[in-house]
């Protein structure tokens, strides 16, 4: 009990709500570091999962995408990357740029593989009736793809992007082990100076960010949900990737 | 690149066969002991779960929660109750989560059996434990390893992180030695270790699945 008041006391200490170490800062830091990365994942995932679900070509990369994608530990690609690609950057005296760059990396590869694999899950997963019928009408191909296959899939699109954002975030937290900033940095510098209310303090933070991700996704994924579709039963993905 | 040392230190890497073999058991041992107590929380969670229906939203809903805390934070949530360089504060996390995996996957592959093979049980004879054991559980057996094989991958990659609270594990060759003397060959061995460890346990646990099912094609699928 006596230590949750000390962690009251430091959210309510002003001091660590302005300067470049408290918390607005570190949460706007944390957003921008997850969000680039995010949006640069949907450019390249969203069009390998609509060519692969439309064609049905390359399933079997696309499917699998996710499980190979699984079993590479974060942490692993975080710091291979860091010591591989970005040494140069160090060197030339920019430390923070460096981890940036390096934690976004990591973030894209595993953002990708649970975009790909959904966007592909529920673009095949449309009736091939109502894909015929499209064609009937003498829809052309991309008129398909937009007009029926994507609003169809919507939800299970979205269900990837969600699993993706949630480990972003995750993965920005980690990012602070090779110098980034956002919220990570309460947690890690917490730990290695002993301060474990700030370190408990930054982790409630990261938590909270990591679970209104999860509900503003999960909200955007039922509001999409095709007007006639709606009190059908939910499409059922289940994580494709898990924390981290 | 690194000081000199040349990218891959094969010279490293065999003098110091020893500790890497022991990480690794290390390694293991943690992602059984997660998984595995993981597994006997998830079926007391389902057999509760399928008795009082109520509880279904709630434990979901909690064990969904603690899917999506980040790892690290986890931890720290943690370890001012059980403590930093504590086995307790790493299993109580890994095990966190696994139980909506496993759960969801208990619960979906008991819910797959006929109702035709259920009242066929119950006309045999059967009482609801011997139902269970005898008829439910072999019927949902390729779900639930299909659910024990995800759990197992993404504990295996988790158990890296516990590096940052201390503990020893192939995160350790990742941290402590790779990235605390910027050294390639550590990290690389570390998380390719990781990687092959996954590999190996969703391949056995796949083999394990047809071994106990010989009778289905294992068609099984996460749900």
């Amino acid at each position: 009990m006596e230590f949750l008041g000390e962690v009251l006391a430091w959210f309510t200490d002003p001091v660590n709500w302005s300067g470049p170490d408290g918390i607005p800062v570190r949460v706007g830091e944390h957003l921008v570091l997850s969000f680039v990365p995010l949006l640069a994942a949907a450019a390249l995932a969203l069009p390998i999962g609509l060519y692969t679900g439309h064609t049905g070509r390359l399933a079997g990369l696309a499917i699998n995408a996710a499980n190979v994608g699984r079993a590479i530990p974060t942490l692993g690609i975080l710091i291979i990357a860091w010591i591989l690609l970005l040494r140069p950057l160090v060197d030339l005296g920019l430390r923070r740029e460096a981890a940036e760059v390096t934690a976004g990396i990591a973030m894209l590869a595993l953002a990708i593989p649970p975009m790909v694999t959904n966007t592909y899950v529920g673009i095949a997963g449309v009736d091939r009736g109502l894909v015929d019928a499209a064609r009937g009408v003498g829809m052309a191909p991309l008129q398909v793809l937009r007009g029926v296959e994507l609003p169809l899939a919507l939800p299970v699109v979205l269900a990837g992007m969600r699993t993706a954002a949630v480990q972003v975030v995750a993965t920005a937290t980690l990012g602070a082990v090779v110098g980034t900033g956002g919220l990570g940095r309460y947690v890690i510098d917490g730990i290695a100076q002993l301060r474990y209310q700030e370190m408990f303090a930054g982790a409630m933070l990261v938590s909270l960010l990591a679970i209104a991700t999860e509900l503003a996704f999960s909200w955007l994924q039922r509001r999409t949900v095709s007007p006639g579709l709606r009190g059908a039963p939910e499409a059922v993905i289940g994580p494709s990737q898990g924390p981290c | 690149m690194t000081d000199g040392r040349p990218l891959v230190d094969v010279e490293w890497i065999v003098s110091n066969v020893d500790d890497i073999w022991q990480r690794t058991v290390d390694h293991v041992v943690l992602t059984v002991l997660a998984v595995g107590i993981g597994l006997l929380i998830s079926f007391a969670l389902a057999l509760l779960v399928r008795r009082y229906r109520w509880l279904a939203g709630p434990v979901l809903g909690i064990t969904g929660t603690l899917y999506t805390i980040p790892s690290l934070a986890l931890f720290a949530l943690l370890i001012p109750i059980t403590g930093i360089r504590s086995i307790l504060t790493a299993e109580i996390a890994l095990v966190s989560y696994t139980l909506l995996i496993l759960l969801r996957n208990i619960l979906a592959g008991l819910e797959g059996v006929p109702p035709e093979v259920r009242e066929a049980a119950r006309g045999m004879g059967f009482s609801a434990w011997q139902l269970l054991w005898r008829v439910e559980l072999p019927i949902a057996l390729p779900v639930i390893i299909a659910g024990v094989r995800i759990a197992t991958v993404t504990t295996i990659g988790l158990v890296t992180v516990t590096a940052l609270i201390g503990i020893q594990s192939l995160g350790s060759l990742i941290v402590n030695i790779g990235l605390a003397q910027f050294f390639f060959t550590a990290v690389l061995i570390g998380a390719s270790g990781a990687v092959v460890l996954a590999i190996a346990a969703d391949l056995g646990l796949s083999a394990l699945q047809r071994l106990l099912t010989p009778w289905s094609r294992s068609r099984a699928t996460a749900t």
